[in-house]
């Protein structure tokens, strides 16, 4: 094997450069294997320091992350590593800043529930650890085979996450559905994946995107009594949409939505929280790798040849925007009959996705921007939504039902506050962060100026509209209704705090959002930029379609 | 020699076959196994296909495909346990806690 690695001109010895492009998934990995010894070695009373020293696992990423970027930006060569497996750009490093905030929320959030439920476990945390390494991965990977390895990493971590609670019923069928749909979603993925592999010859992203002209070539034999067209064309279109469908499980969009709803009701919800961010996002980040990266011809159109009457078949943003029409007005109108808070939420998240997949869709800069701002400000407000209902949470009650909610004002103005900021920032009302997330995204298919882009920008402003109606529904329960219970709260002063940093955050962003908008612009930018810069050096020497004779490709 | 045509029907053939088998079987076991069917059907055009382009990336990626396919049976099966132990079924139809 390594003789065989050896031939190939990628060669490369693993040296300390490419191994610090890693470095901030090497040390979460290190303390996700130290959480899972620890856990072990401490008595039962202590098990708190498990999630305590995740935490700090957490934050030297984070360190690092921040150490390393600099040298990135000077050292342009130091970017790819790993036999061109890992790019780590500006949107790399945009988006792993993102998981690692989102999991630093969802540990500290965990204490507490755990403690409510009496299940404080190591292994729980570690689990955490590996599935946000995933994610990381799942951000720089250019590479079909990284891609799907990392997608797995993080999945497989949160199938048992899910199903944490393993006498509990609900959480049982939970991970069980969770489990089943997202095996056969990877199913579908690979199966597209080896397509495009065959049909360009490689599982590198940035040589598949180069190789697709090849592919579209169409060949018109025309002899006395018949006219034969070679048309590859449509196993592209094939594979497209398997590898969609694959991703449209992931981020929970209509079709392949019916797992979303019974997983984040079951699911701790703790994790249901680290779920719908975390998941949710590096989903989407993968989403623009394989298809703004890999695929970015095949946007619009996948052209046809007008001389020889061979039609345009559909591109990808036409089938995500067909997907996310369906998934914003499906996921609002199945959120306003629930009467549990996390299912709720969950339809509730469903058309966030949708909301989010308008940005790629829009295809310029604004979207773009507004794909990477929408998924920061959601991990925050998503994030302390789910972590209003843990403070919720008590012997008893379990703070998931709407009545629960009832006259949380006199109990605790200041949660009933912060929920509040939560969800009018989900709503997107103005002073809030989620506005300038959807004005983004919406602004984006407007500034396209294409009629059919203009008018979905209208339906989700409408359907936004609609889900007014259920967030207000929260609130209404809070302030006007009469208490039904007078249960004290169990308050955790450390979920308290963090609760309040992230609604000042959110409101901060609405008010103040530039600082956002420019970490997120540039990682828009790098994403769109290497893929044309690329295009243009491969412009200079034509790849060859590999295997046309059995030749070896390189 | 043969055709890599008969390698990629198979493939499909199998890939069909598990996903019709999802769709269709009751038993958990049963479906996880199509499941399996699923990956394998992708796995054998990977081959295929790398042989057919002399190029070892695709043997790579079922290497790990196979390995992520063994980590995923040691998770779903130990779900499907705990989920036999609440319900005494294997029925993915009694797993109905949760509707609308």
């Amino acid at each position: 094997m390594l003789a065989l690695l050896q031939q190939t001109s990628d060669f490369q010895i693993i040296s300390r450069e490419t191994v610090q492009l890693i470095m901030p998934e090497v040390i979460l990995t290190v303390f996700g294997c130290a959480a899972l010894v620890l856990d072990v070695m401490l008595p039962r009373a202590l098990k708190k320091v498990v999630a305590w020293v995740s935490l700090s696992g957490v934050g030297l990423s984070l360190v690092s992350l921040g150490i390393l970027y600099p040298n990135l930006v000077n050292n342009q060569s130091a970017r790819v590593g790993f036999f061109e497996m890992i790019l780590v750009d500006d949107y790399a490093v945009v988006f792993k800043l993102m998981f690692l905030i989102g999991a630093a929320i969802s540990i500290i959030l965990s204490i507490k529930y755990l403690d409510e439920e009496g299940e404080q476990h190591g292994e729980y945390y570690s689990l955490i650890l590996f599935s946000v390494v995933g994610m990381m991965f799942m951000a720089s990977a250019v590479d079909l085979l990284s891609l799907f390895i990392s997608l797995e990493l993080m999945a497989i971590s949160v199938y048992i996450l899910v199903g944490y609670l393993k006498r509990d019923r609900k959480s049982n069928e939970a991970a069980m559905k969770y489990f089943l749909l997202g095996a056969f979603s990877s199913g579908v993925l690979l199966y597209g994946m080896s397509m495009v592999y065959g049909l360009t010859g490689s599982t590198n992203l940035a040589k598949i995107a180069a190789a697709i002209p090849n592919v579209l070539k169409i060949d018109v034999v025309k002899t006395m009594t018949e006219r034969s067209v070679m048309d590859m064309r449509y196993l592209l279109l094939l594979s497209m949409v398997f590898m969609a469908a694959g991703m449209f499980f992931k981020i929970a969009a209509v079709p392949f939505h019916m797992w979303a709803p019974d997983a984040y009701e079951g699911a701790p919800t703790s994790i249901t929280a680290f779920m719908s961010v975390g998941v949710k996002a590096a989903s989407f980040a993968m989403f623009g790798r394989l298809f703004l990266y890999g695929l970015p011809d095949l946007r619009a159109t996948i052209a046809g040849n007008a001389a020889d009457s061979v039609p345009s078949l559909p591109g990808w943003a036409v089938l995500l925007g067909v997907i996310s029409a369906i998934t914003i007005v499906w996921g609002n109108l199945g959120a306003l009959t629930q009467n549990n808070l996390k299912r709720l939420l969950a339809y509730s998240s469903i058309s966030h996705a949708g909301y989010t997949l308008l940005g790629l869709i829009a295809g310029n800069q604004t979207g773009y921007i507004g794909v990477v701002l929408y998924l920061f400000i959601y991990t925050i407000m998503n994030l302390g939504i789910f972590g209003c209902i843990i403070a919720l949470k008590r012997r008893g009650i379990s703070g998931d039902n709407i009545n629960d909610l009832n006259g949380l004002i006199k109990k605790a103005p200041w949660l009933t506050v912060m929920m509040t900021i939560f969800l009018l920032s989900l709503g997107g009302i103005p002073p809030t962060a989620g506005f300038i997330g959807k004005f983004y995204l919406f602004g984006g298919l407007i500034e396209t100026g294409n009629p059919w882009l203009a008018r979905l920008a209208i339906l989700a402003v409408v359907m936004t509209v609609v889900s007014l109606y259920y967030y207000l529904r929260f609130v209404k329960h809070m302030y006007i209704e009469e208490e039904t219970e007078t249960t004290p709260l169990a308050p955790s002063r450390v979920l308290n705090w963090t609760l309040s940093v992230a609604a000042v955050v959110i409101v901060l962003i609405g008010v103040y959002p530039k600082w956002f908008i420019d970490i997120s612009q540039r990682a828009a930018r790098s994403q769109a930029l290497k893929t044309y810069s690329y295009k243009a050096e491969e412009a200079e020497q034509p790849l060859e379609l590999p295997g046309s004779m059995g030749a070896p490709s390189r | 020699m043969v055709p890599l045509s008969w390698y990629l029907i198979l493939s499909a053939a199998l890939f069909t076959i598990g996903a019709v088998g999802v769709i269709v079987k009751r038993n958990v076991i049963a479906i996880f196994l199509c499941i399996e069917l699923m990956l394998n059907g992708a796995n054998l055009a990977l081959v295929a296909l790398s042989g057919f382009f002399g190029d070892i990336g695709g043997q790579l990626f079922v290497f790990i495909v196979m390995t992520v396919a063994a980590a995923e049976a040691a998770v779903g099966l130990a779900i499907i346990i705990s989920i036999f132990r609440t319900r005494e079924s294997l029925n993915v139809d009694d797993a109905d806690t949760m509707k609308l």
